[in-house]
């Protein structure tokens, strides 16, 4: 099947990164990755909020004049006032399509077009039905859903984006309690915002030195790098119309080329694999919710 | 305020209706409730029998039907709703907003939960559920602080159930796939974490190593009691340190802040352990109804005896206290 069609976003970089490496980061993106969308902001710790705050415009006109449609993350986990104050500031003062990852930001995207991030659950088609009919206009599925309920889902809706993580380390938890500030001694109230300390995340071994998980803030992620190539094929026979990267800590423009070759089938999934490796090394390759098994294994179907 | 109480077998509920539980929350024997562990839950007839044998006692039966439905088999878990409502449930405790949406609309007038595990953080979250779905009561996850819980608890139009005594876990509910990536089993999708199929205890030289999907989660020298391999409780490397990275093994108890919850309008107070034996039940369910009949200053000495069916023997206030954090 043909993955020409299928557009490429560039979801928002989960870690916390130095406020100007975090600029030109998304300027770089803007003048020369070949991403169709790009969703910028802070969606793991609102206590990060403020030190994008006074660049997110600037980054947004960059990205547009760029040719970006730009996507505004919602925050992942609300609690506090302050939370939703920032929340609510955010989306009123932009025309933006603001991309929900928390319930409670449905009920201010009511009426007007919005997309759902992947922490949203949505494992089937009622659901799905829900939220189009609140005005989501695309979906980037959960991680962990395996192909066949992507393709069941991505049957029913022609008229909506789905999109499925293609790239990129992928969100395992979120708590109320950061283990990374924890992890040096410190705890979340007064957290010195020592997750800036690891911008590709905090490695979690197990007790046989054994890479597992990364850290990174209230979120945890994945070890490995999760890596979908081979199916693209498939996923786009059912309907799915993007792929989500993720960014990490490397040349993210390079692997959006890489991606943009492969759907334009100038490359074949093993090269494309290859590539990757070569941008990302180090760290293993994973696709294994995808296939419906854990989800650190890796599944060739070259 | 109502205590709702947990049973996995047929004859736990007995226990906890002669413990004077107000409500009893169970499931079916199937992947349509977050406890599907070999051996536990309810048949249909057992679900039938169960409900009515409250009933005749004045205790009402809420069914966790709190996983989320797989995407071209939603007729399990749409049969699951059916058949709590044919068999009477005073309510149905739902997580996937696609099965709330079926049974506000096939079943108006049942009684409909909102579990924890759908990620009803806040107010707003709340406010669109109850909007949506008519739902009464929402069980509220263990991310929050107490003022959190009473700041909720005094704007939403629906009634607030807080767990108060059992398991933690320590990621937001419904929103923790760590158990899916070490053992492709998940919590949301299987009703299971971190499940004993995949467990595997080892000897190495003098210590116990217990693993999960092939990770090592623990290590126990001879002297320390070897613990169960829940994922988000083990012992990991950092850097050059080890140690509990998310939690130590500890379980929740806010028992001595009954008062604070009260006073705070919460409705109803969860107790976690469906997986737990008949003992637990029993000992844990009278003593948290004494304690709720006890002056705020005896909850303490009344409830002290609860310690030995905390994990480790060890109890966290967790999220309810800021310093968790």
């Amino acid at each position: 099947m043909n993955t020409r069609a299928m557009n490429i976003t560039l979801g928002p970089v989960p870690y916390l990164w130095a406020v100007d490496e975090w600029r030109d980061f998304y300027f770089r993106i803007a003048d020369e990755a070949p991403a169709d969308t790009v969703t910028v902001g802070e969606f793991v710790c609102s206590k990060r909020l403020h030190f994008f705050d006074s660049m997110l415009d600037q980054v947004i006109s960059r990205l547009e004049r760029g040719g970006k449609k730009v996507h505004l993350a919602g925050l992942g986990l609300l609690t506090l006032e302050r939370e939703h104050r920032a929340q609510r500031r955010l989306i009123g003062g932009h025309d933006q399509i603001v991309e929900v990852s928390d319930l409670s930001t449905l009920m201010q995207v009511k009426g007007r077009p919005h997309a759902i991030g992947p922490l949203v659950n949505i494992y089937n088609v009622a659901t799905t039905h829900l939220f189009a009919a609140n005005g989501a206009i695309s979906i980037c599925l959960p991680p962990e859903l395996p192909m066949r309920s992507v393709e069941i889902i991505a049957a029913d809706f022609p008229d909506l984006t789905i999109e499925v993580l293609a790239f990129g380390r992928t969100p395992l938890a979120i708590s109320a309690r950061c283990a990374h500030a924890r992890a040096k001694g410190n705890t979340k109230d007064n957290c010195q915002f020592v997750c800036g300390e690891e911008p590709d995340g905090l490695v979690v071994q197990t007790l046989d030195r054994q890479p597992f998980l990364v850290l990174n803030g209230v979120q945890t992620m994945s070890y490995t790098c999760h890596v979908v190539l081979a199916e693209l094929p498939t996923l786009a026979a059912a309907g799915v119309r993007s792929i989500r990267l993720s960014p990490q800590r490397c040349d993210m423009v390079a692997v959006a080329r890489t991606y943009r070759a492969l759907l334009d089938g100038a490359l074949e999934a093993g090269a494309a694999r290859e590539e990757l490796a070569t941008i990302y090394p180090g760290v293993p390759f994973s696709n294994g919710f995808i296939h419906g098994i854990a989800g650190a294994e890796w599944v060739d179907a070259a | 305020m109502e205590l709702i109480c947990p049973a996995g077998t047929p004859s736990a509920y007995r226990d906890a209706v002669d413990a004077c539980a107000d409500a009893i929350y169970c499931g079916f024997r199937d992947e349509t409730n977050a406890r599907n562990f070999p051996g536990l839950n309810f048949s249909r007839r057992e679900m039938a029998d169960a409900i009515a044998y409250g009933r005749h006692r004045g205790v009402k039966t809420l069914v966790a039907i709190n996983t989320f439905m797989r995407a071209g088999e939603e007729g399990l878990w749409y049969r699951a709703v059916d058949d709590a409502v044919e068999f009477g449930a005073s309510a149905v405790i739902l997580a996937d907003l696609g099965l709330m949406a079926y049974t506000a609309s096939a079943h108006p007038d049942q009684r409909l939960h909102v579990s924890v595990q759908a990620a009803a953080t806040n107010a707003e979250a709340i406010a669109f559920l109850a909007a949506a779905f008519g739902a009464r009561r929402v069980v509220l996850p263990r991310v929050l602080t107490l003022n959190e819980v009473a700041a909720i608890a005094s704007t939403v139009s629906c009634e607030v159930e807080v767990f108060v005594f059992g398991g933690l876990c320590v990621m937001a509910e419904g929103r923790c796939s760590l158990s899916s990536y070490a053992t492709g089993q998940s919590p949301n999708m299987h009703g299971v974490c971190s499940p004993a199929s995949h467990v595997r205890y080892r000897e190495d030289g003098t210590h116990m190593v217990s693993e999960l999907g092939g990770y090592t989660i623990n290590r126990f020298s001879r002297d320390e009691p070897v613990g169960y391999p829940t994922l988000c409780k083990g012992r990991f490397n950092i850097g050059d340190a080890n140690g509990y990275a998310f939690e130590d093994p500890v379980s929740l108890d806010i028992l001595k802040e009954i008062d604070v919850l009260r006073k705070a309008g919460v409705k109803a107070l969860k107790i976690e352990g469906r997986q737990r034996g008949r003992a637990y039940v029993a000992s844990v369910v009278s003593t948290i109804r004494k304690a709720l009949a006890a002056p705020p200053e005896a909850v303490a000495d009344v409830t002290a005896g609860l310690r030995e069916f905390s994990e480790g023997q060890k109890t966290t206030s967790g999220a309810y206290k800021k310093r968790w954090r």
